[in-house]
């Protein structure tokens, strides 16, 4: 579904990924893991196309998209959750859902949002506050919602665990395995290695801007060179 | 008391048009982070086309229409061929290249208008209504009604349309906009454009007041400035509150202290904000979660 191939990215001289290959399968669940600054989000941005590449290729569904613009690819079918959930807080939780079917006109958003309360019901209590005032796992729910109203064939998740408590981390990769059942593939980046490995298929390391390792999840999680580096143990 | 008054009216009228030119910064600042210095060129726009155009024989209401689309034009084109082209460039970069568009524009309006200053007539006459012992000009209603109109559709459009909503987004985070599938330069050349029109409706509703020159707008720009920083820039209500306010403090310090020093009302502004208020009246309180 996804294919990326020698992709390269720098902010001003400094290159934050030096040749990345990876692929993900329809229905998949594919997990990036890897420490801080080892180009993940730098890697996601690319593939939606808000951060620019020097070189390599983007194939969604066979066909070449990288230099088509950001709201192009959403359009095609890509949606991203971004790191730290960036919702938009002054405007109201059904409002930020709705912008999410931006592309598709709002015009089938209720059925879209129908579905995405029913996901996360907490939502639809709050769906006329601001969403700055809503929990860190509310925001989370609401911009994984949000990225789901474009009708995404493929969900690019930006560390969904960042900054929640353990209870809201099972919950929301709980959602995200529900929605795999469902038919949508996830690429999903975390440094909670653990938990983003137990529901992926497949995962990739990477490191310094580079893929070190890459295989089926349970191959990973039994790794002994990964496990004493990214699963703490 | 019965001076005030007089005092009030003349400042609310003056304030209903910086007001305007405020809320174009606004809603191009919130768009991109960059201030127009070019906006009130739209402002001057709005007036001498209309004039211009009125002098050719074409009926007033048509006039005026053609100058908002002059410079809705112009707002499209300033977006299209300079701001757009230097994408990417920081904000200070982006400000000097819309100061050397409001000087681009000055000038071209010098060439095809003339040096003069001119008015068309009041739309409703000119005998002054006496209220409560001052007196009113009946355009000064038309300034303020018709400022009011204009605050109400804008507030309607971002409110309840869903382009609207998409403004918002954009200005409050563009990241997210981008990714949610909406052409944020889009959503900024709709907001030059429509920076354009509401500076051009400013200048045709007050030019048969204040009369209007090619030159009217380097100052109604930093007058706008002024009271989009009073009322905290990026704040549409806080234009708004800002713009009144500060024609109220010009028509007073004018009134009650010294025409000469009405212009300076402006400018101490700017720098009592910077000093005391930096955040101006509105200025951003919300607390967000992290």
């Amino acid at each position: 579904m996804l294919r990326v191939e020698g992709l390269r990215s720098a902010y001003g001289r400094i290159e934050a990924i030096k040749g990345v290959d990876l692929e993900v399968r329809a229905g998949e669940i594919v997990a990036l893991i890897g420490a801080n600054g080892a180009g993940k989000t730098t890697l996601l941005r690319a593939i939606s196309g808000v951060q620019p590449i020097t070189a390599g290729t983007i194939l969604f569904e066979g066909e070449r998209i990288e230099t088509l613009p950001p709201h192009a690819r959403v359009a095609r079918g890509i949606a991203q959750v971004p790191e730290g959930r960036q919702v938009f807080g002054p405007l109201s939780v059904e409002d930020n859902l709705r912008l999410g079917a931006f592309r598709r006109g709002g015009e089938h958003a209720a059925e879209g949002l129908a579905q995405v309360y029913a996901l996360f019901p907490v939502l639809a209590e709050k769906r006329r506050l601001p969403a700055a005032g809503l929990s860190g796992g509310q925001q989370q729910m609401l911009a994984i919602g949000r990225a789901l109203m474009s009708r995404p064939r493929l969900l690019l998740l930006d560390e969904p665990s960042m900054g929640l408590a353990p209870l809201l981390v099972d919950q929301i990769l709980e959602a995200v395995a529900a929605l795999r059942a469902r038919g949508l593939t996830v690429l999903l980046v975390e440094q909670n290695a653990a938990a983003a490995l137990a529901i992926a298929d497949r995962g990739y390391v990477l490191e310094t801007g580079r893929v070190t390792h890459e295989g089926e999840a349970r191959a990973l999680l039994r790794d002994p060179r990964l496990r004493e580096a990214y699963l703490g143990v | 008391m019965d001076q005030l008054l007089q005092f009030v009216f003349s400042g609310l009228t003056v304030g209903a048009v910086y007001a305007l030119v405020a809320l174009g910064f606004t809603l191009i600042y919130n768009a991109s982070d960059v201030i127009n210095f070019a906006q009130g060129e739209f402002v001057m726009l709005g007036g001498m086309v209309t004039v211009f155009a009125y002098a050719a024989g074409v009926p007033l209401p048509l006039a005026a229409l053609l100058a908002v689309a002059v410079a809705v034009a112009t707002g499209l084109a300033l977006h299209r061929f300079a701001i757009e082209p230097a994408r990417g460039a920081n904000a200070v970069t982006l400000i000097i290249i819309t100061i050397g568009a409001s000087i681009l524009i000055r000038g071209i309006a010098q060439i095809v208008f003339d040096k003069q200053f001119h008015r068309f007539p009041s739309f409703s006459g000119e005998d002054p209504i006496a209220v409560l012992g001052a007196s009113i000009l009946p355009q000064s209603l038309w300034v303020l009604g018709g400022a009011a109109i204009i605050v109400a559709l804008l507030w309607l459009f971002m409110e309840k349309t869903l382009l609207g909503k998409a403004v918002r987004a954009t200005a409050a985070n563009r990241l997210a906009a981008r990714l949610v599938g909406i052409d944020t330069a889009l959503v900024l050349a709709l907001a030059f454009g429509v920076s354009g029109a509401i500076g051009a409706l400013a200048g045709i509703l007050v030019t048969p007041i204040t009369l209007t020159s090619v030159t009217v707008g380097t100052l109604l720009a930093l007058k706008g400035f002024a009271a989009a920083m009073l009322g905290g820039i990026g704040n549409p209500v806080g234009a708004v509150a800002g713009g009144l306010a500060l024609g109220l403090l010009e028509a007073l310090a004018a009134g009650f202290i010294s025409s000469t020093y009405k212009d300076a009302v402006a400018f101490v502004v700017i720098i009592a904000v910077l000093f005391v208020l930096p955040q101006g009246l509105f200025g951003k309180r919300a607390v967000e979660r992290v």
